[in-house]
């Protein structure tokens, strides 16, 4: 049953982190609590990374996996974008493609420099 | 014909492993599609939507019943983006020594987000809410929801418009950043988890362990600055 104790690791920190979103007034999703403590749990040896390896990668694995029923979900809110569909369209596309390149520029500029200082 | 086809219709729609059976068989189909020929309409996300949505309407199936066949798969969204800690956890030395490339990241990817919202809602007149509604798009729906609540936007045209952000991250991002020259694996990950938040991180991950856990770290990163920042953009006069 290697896979039982890494399993109720995730679980309860799931169980934590939805804890903390209905009790914290802020608009934070369960999720980000969640990473953060079991990123606290792994530096601080809590739990050690060969306990939960095996079990993270196949939970990440199915994480595209998760996203998809909502994905679809989409389908039925056509009505309620088809009103903004002009600058929706060039904002969605545009922009999402323009904030993507905006922010990996500026980090491979930041990294290339600090390659160069250092060599 | 047409009574057993009904018939057959409505077995489809009370066997609860359909949901999971066309799910899973569209992302397996979206892979091997997209192992022959990568372009972005095969990318496995868009591919198992369309195979869905075609399930669906062919055998009258709707959506409310398959979100509930489906329940099991989104029901693991919160364990499985806790999960991106463990490769954050791995890069930890990575992600301290680049610090600021991070900070750079999150900044401009903000930054240019607000901007490029606010331009097109001046062009097109657009009213205060639905210029709002537009300021959350490229963070995890939990969070834009909550801004977008607080803002007075709206909600249910956020959670799309947030979606179909993702969507776009997910098959065209790692495309697009090549053809930008942009291939450092940190500022790729960076980038795409700025842009596209979840949905565009699974795709980060499958570029590589390096791109997932800092596409990861920036949804959480982005999320964080977009609450503080949103409400001040929402200042801005249109």
């Amino acid at each position: 049953m290697r896979f039982l104790r890494p399993f109720i690791y995730v679980l309860a920190i799931s169980f934590l982190g939805e804890l903390l979103r209905a009790t914290i007034p802020a608009p934070i999703p369960a999720s980000v609590y969640g990473m953060a403590i079991l990123f606290a749990a792994l530096k601080t040896r809590v739990i050690k990374l060969e306990e939960i390896e095996t079990t993270g990668a196949f939970l990440l694995a199915l994480m595209p996996l998760a996203l998809v029923p909502a994905a679809v979900g989409l389908v039925d809110s056509v009505q309620e974008v088809k009103r903004v569909a002009a600058p929706g369209l060039i904002l969605i596309l545009g922009g999402t493609l323009a904030t993507l390149v905006a922010s990996c520029a500026a980090a491979q500029f930041v990294i290339s420099r600090r390659k160069e200082r250092e060599e | 014909m047409t009574a057993s086809y009904d018939y057959l219709c409505d077995l489809f729609a009370h066997n609860m492993f359909f949901g999971l059976i066309v799910t899973l068989g569209g992302f397996f189909l979206g892979l091997s599609l997209y192992k022959r020929y990568p372009i972005p309409l095969f990318t496995p996300l868009l591919v198992s939507i369309l195979v869905i949505i075609l399930s669906l309407k062919i055998f009258h199936v709707d959506y409310s019943t398959y979100k509930a066949q489906s329940y099991p798969l989104s029901y693991l969204l919160t364990p499985s983006t806790i999960c991106l800690a463990i490769p954050l956890y791995r890069q930890f030395e990575l992600v301290k020594k680049n610090w600021r490339a991070i900070a750079a990241a999150i900044a401009a990817g903000t930054a240019s987000n607000v901007l490029i919202v606010w331009l097109v809602a001046l062009i097109f007149h657009l009213e205060h809410t639905e210029y709002v509604t537009f300021l959350t798009k490229s963070i995890t729906t939990a969070i834009g929801i909550g801004v977008t609540e607080e803002l007075g936007g709206n909600v249910p045209i956020a959670c799309a418009v947030i979606a179909t952000s993702g969507v776009v991250g997910n098959a065209l991002g790692d495309r697009v950043l090549r053809l930008c020259r942009l291939y450092e694996p940190i500022a790729q990950g960076l980038g795409i988890g700025v842009a596209s938040h979840a949905i565009g991180t699974a795709r980060a991950l499958e570029l590589g362990e390096t791109q997932g856990a800092f596409s990861g770290l920036a949804i959480a990163l982005t999320g964080l600055l977009t609450v503080l920042i949103a409400p001040l953009a929402a200042l801005l006069p249109l």
